[in-house]
């Protein structure tokens, strides 16, 4: 055993990792101090969370104080030099009816034509969008079905929602029969399921729920892989990392947190909180390097990863309704909201000017995605449709010049 | 302080230590809290104030502990009986504790004795028994192998190892739920300046610029606009010749290139000529372990190990031998991450040394430009929209002929009259 004699003050600096050992627990904190005469003295519970609080409080300011170190230049002075978007014209091109109850979910599939959405009154439909056929039905057992999710392979989508569960059902080919009876639950939470998604393959999901946690399932054996534990209210929302090493992903909650997870070790690497409202929706980036969310307090917001902070805020004074869902273009230059006003803002995420306020909708929209190719968005909306959006008419003045120049008349 | 202890056992100079009792026990080496007070007096000729505040931290830190009263880490200056830690339990060498030590530590104490667990204790061990499921049945198994083979030592040594166990433990629970540690460690990040992570967006957008169909169209059409597949149909995962943008996105970064499978197959010929090819498999099998089914995982690290790491492997890889060292070890106890280590050098090493020079050196490949479509004279007269084989009834064909086919706008063609 080699020894290492590190002297008092040493000690000291890596307090942080030792607990001395009179934890007098109450509710999941365990009790810390900086100084080792507490642990021998009669601890008043109040007294002490009065001090935590006190000290993360300082820690808090502190970190903020670093932070803003860094941050030499905002987001829109540097896209100074970038040329302006103009107005950009939105069409509808697929209009969705079949849903007989809000919508309040959707996603794609890899094929780039289909979507699985999900409603309030429990239906699951997955749609051929391109032709708007319907091609599957589910009823599942239980209202608002809030997540829903398409498998990578196209072959299953998983749903969920008030049944406290994320259920897997296998597209059968024949027609006639009953998806119902295939139905295999995966992930079991003790309060409702707010979202869900498939990682890199058909064999794991990613849930968050109302009970605050988020989690990682075998899809297989509906085991349990990781846990994740951080957040102080209900998450509302998850998105997985395009990243290289493909580990992280972030989720957004009703604490009003931006949190950052390692899926491997299931803590959470980074966090943000500079919303003011519950954040329903949150989104990366294509490169990966920062994420987007849609808040309650009716602003969007960018934070980036590698500065560790928020870089821009996209609101203005008109908008006053919390945005439900938010996704970026492919190139990431626009990013989409869907409103609780019935509205979808378009924003150049560079500049932090709005682009676009796309009317349509006859109720909340409640989800909005890009489709895989980025060739156009769907939102759905508590006016039971989903609507299938792209670019309407490039004039030669905003349109930018390339190798691949052309233009749609 | 280890050297204080160091010292405070010296055969010489150190301690006087006697045979204590513990209700009926007799535990040999130990001593009582005055001696250890006495001791620090004499030794360092400080007063008993400061020998109460030293002695305390010995304890505090766990590097002396008490017998009776185990919870209560105070230095009693009376005949309370203590014993000095041994040296395999200092925090220092054992520094950090790990979650899977500490789960089986409270799975021994919960299976020796129900309702042993206090409450923090109880609360901890349902925690981690959540978080750490995967390995559950491990941690159970090794419970009961220390179980017994503690018990087939003399009862004077099992207390003597329970109460360092124990103590070890009191001090050195790792943090289950600790948000002041997380704010500890985020002071110390590194962070990136802001005019650095926001060049880079400007980069990004410009760079995707013409990729991007809501910004820049797409040829030969935009399927939603024109109700024409054809950009769908000329960019599926095999198709002949790849388009123009398909081949210039593969040049965007190594992630580009490996997430288009038309992409890796060419980099998979390249790294075949160059006999490295071995590199890719093993990435691939890697990606195949980490999302796979749970039940498959130690089957599939066997595969990896026989195919990849062994000496004398087909597919040897080349990796450094501090990565291996781990990685082997790990592998006694296989689980999906596993390989993550070994995955990520791999990856690194294609990334940094054969993708570039494949960049460069490749010979172009054949691409094709697609035309754009001419809008039609009457753009009120919608073409028919043709449906495509659901992706769930192409892999079920690709099972039964065994043969991949092409996913593309087949013959059936049910329209609709939906209205827009």
């Amino acid at each position: 055993v080699s020894i290492y004699t590190p002297d008092l003050q040493n000690i000291l600096s890596l307090l942080f990792f030792l607990l001395p050992a009179s934890a007098l627990t109450t509710g999941i904190y365990m009790i810390f101090s900086t100084k080792p005469e507490m642990a021998t003295q009669e601890i008043q519970p109040n007294e002490t969370l009065t001090n935590l609080k006190a000290e993360s409080d300082t820690l808090k300011t502190k970190l903020e104080d670093e932070r803003a170190k860094l941050h030499d230049v905002e987001l829109h002075q540097v896209a100074e030099k970038v040329d302006g978007l103009g107005q950009f014209i939105m069409k509808t091109r697929r209009t969705l009816k079949g849903h007989g109850n809000k919508v309040l979910c959707m996603d794609w599939c890899k094929d780039k034509r289909r979507i699985v959405s999900s409603s309030q009154d429990g239906k699951v439909i997955v749609w051929d969008a391109f032709t708007t056929n319907k091609e599957h039905a589910v009823t599942m057992p239980c209202t608002w079905v809030m997540a829903c999710a398409y498998a990578p392979s196209g072959c299953a989508v998983a749903c969920g929602g008030l049944d406290n569960k994320c259920s897997v059902y296998p597209l059968s080919l024949d027609k006639n029969e009953n998806l119902a009876a295939k139905k295999k639950s995966v992930a079991m939470h003790t309060n409702y399921l707010s979202a869900c998604s498939f990682t890199n393959s058909d064999m794991q999901i990613l849930t968050s729920s109302g009970d605050g946690t988020c989690a990682l399932w075998d899809v297989e054996s509906g085991q349990l892989l990781q846990s994740f534990h951080g957040h102080a209210a209900d998450v509302l929302c998850l998105d997985l990392a395009p990243s290289e090493t493909g580990n992280t992903f972030v989720s957004g909650g009703c604490d009003k947190k931006a949190n950052v997870w390692d899926m491997r070790s299931g803590q959470c690497i980074q966090s943000f909180e500079t919303h003011e409202s519950d954040i329903n929706s949150v989104r990366y980036y294509p490169s990966g390097d920062a994420f987007a969310s849609g808040s309650d307090d009716a602003t969007c917001r960018l934070y980036d990863l590698r500065a560790d902070r928020e870089v821009a805020i996209y609101s203005k004074e008109s908008i006053i309704f919390g945005a439900s869902s938010v996704d970026f273009s492919l190139s990431g230059r626009l990013l989409f909201g869907g409103y609780n006003d019935y509205t979808i803002n378009v924003w150049d995420v560079l500049k932090g000017t709005r682009v676009s306020i796309l009317f349509g909708h006859e109720n909340r929209v409640s989800t909005l995605r890009l489709s895989p190719d980025g060739t156009a968005f769907c939102s759905g909306s508590w006016d039971h449709t989903l609507r299938v959006r792209d670019r309407g008419v490039i004039t030669w003045a905003t349109f930018p010049k390339g190798p691949h120049s052309q233009g749609e008349r | 302080m280890e050297r204080v202890i160091v010292a405070m056992q010296d055969p010489d100079m150190g301690m006087k230590m006697r045979n204590q009792r513990l209700l009926i026990t007799v535990i040999p080496h130990a001593m009582t809290g005055n001696d250890v007070i006495e001791w620090l007096i004499q030794k360092y000729n400080i007063t008993e104030e400061e020998a109460r505040h030293l002695g305390g931290l010995l304890v505090q830190y766990g590097y002396i502990y008490p017998l009776r009263e185990p919870r209560s880490l105070l230095l009693r200056s009376d005949d309370s009986p203590y014993r000095f830690q041994t040296p395999y339990f200092w925090t220092s060498s054992r520094w950090p504790a790990t979650e899977l030590d500490y789960a089986i530590y409270l799975a021994k104490k919960n299976i020796r004795k129900q309702g042993e667990l206090v409450d923090y204790e109880k609360e901890n061990y349902s925690i981690l028994h959540k978080r750490i499921n995967h390995t559950w049945d491990f941690v159970v198994m090794q419970a009961r192998e220390q179980l017994r083979a503690s018990k087939q030592r003399r009862k004077a040594d099992r207390i003597v190892l329970e109460c360092q166990e124990q103590a070890y433990w009191l001090i050195n629970k790792p943090c289950v739920n600790m948000p002041l540690y997380y704010h500890y460690t985020t002071l110390g990040r590194n962070r990136v300046k802001s005019s650095i992570c926001l060049e880079s967006f400007m980069k990004y957008s410009e760079q995707y610029l013409h990729h991007d169909p809501i910004m820049s169209g797409c040829l030969p059409s935009n399927p939603w606009i024109s109700d024409d597949t054809s950009h769908w149909t000329i960019n599926t995962d095999m198709v002949g010749i790849p388009t123009r943008l398909r081949v210039e996105r593969w040049s965007f970064s190594f992630m580009e290139l490996l997430n288009d499978s038309m992409g890796r197959r060419e980099f998979m010929i390249y790294l075949e000529k160059e006999f490295s090819a071995e590199n890719l498999c093993f990435w691939v099998a890697c990606e195949d372990l980490r999302h796979g089914e749970s039940s498959k995982i130690i089957l599939k690290v066997e595969e990896v190990y026989k195919n990849f790491l062994a000496p004398g492997a087909a597919r040897w890889v080349n990796i450094d031998s501090k990565t291996m060292e781990r990685t082997l070890e790990g592998i006694k106890r296989p689980h999906r991450f596993i390989m993550d280590d070994a995955q990520m050098h791999i990856y690194f090493l294609m990334k940094k040394d054969s993708y570039p020079r494949n960049l460069t050196s490749r010979t172009p490949t054949l691409a094709i430009v697609p035309q754009e479509t001419k809008k039609s004279v009457f753009p009120f007269m919608r073409r028919q929209r043709h449906s495509s084989p659901s992706p769930a009834m192409v892999t079920q064909a690709t099972e039964d002929d065994g043969k991949a086919k092409g996913a593309g706008p087949t013959g059936t063609s049910s329209t609709t009259n939906s209205q827009i």
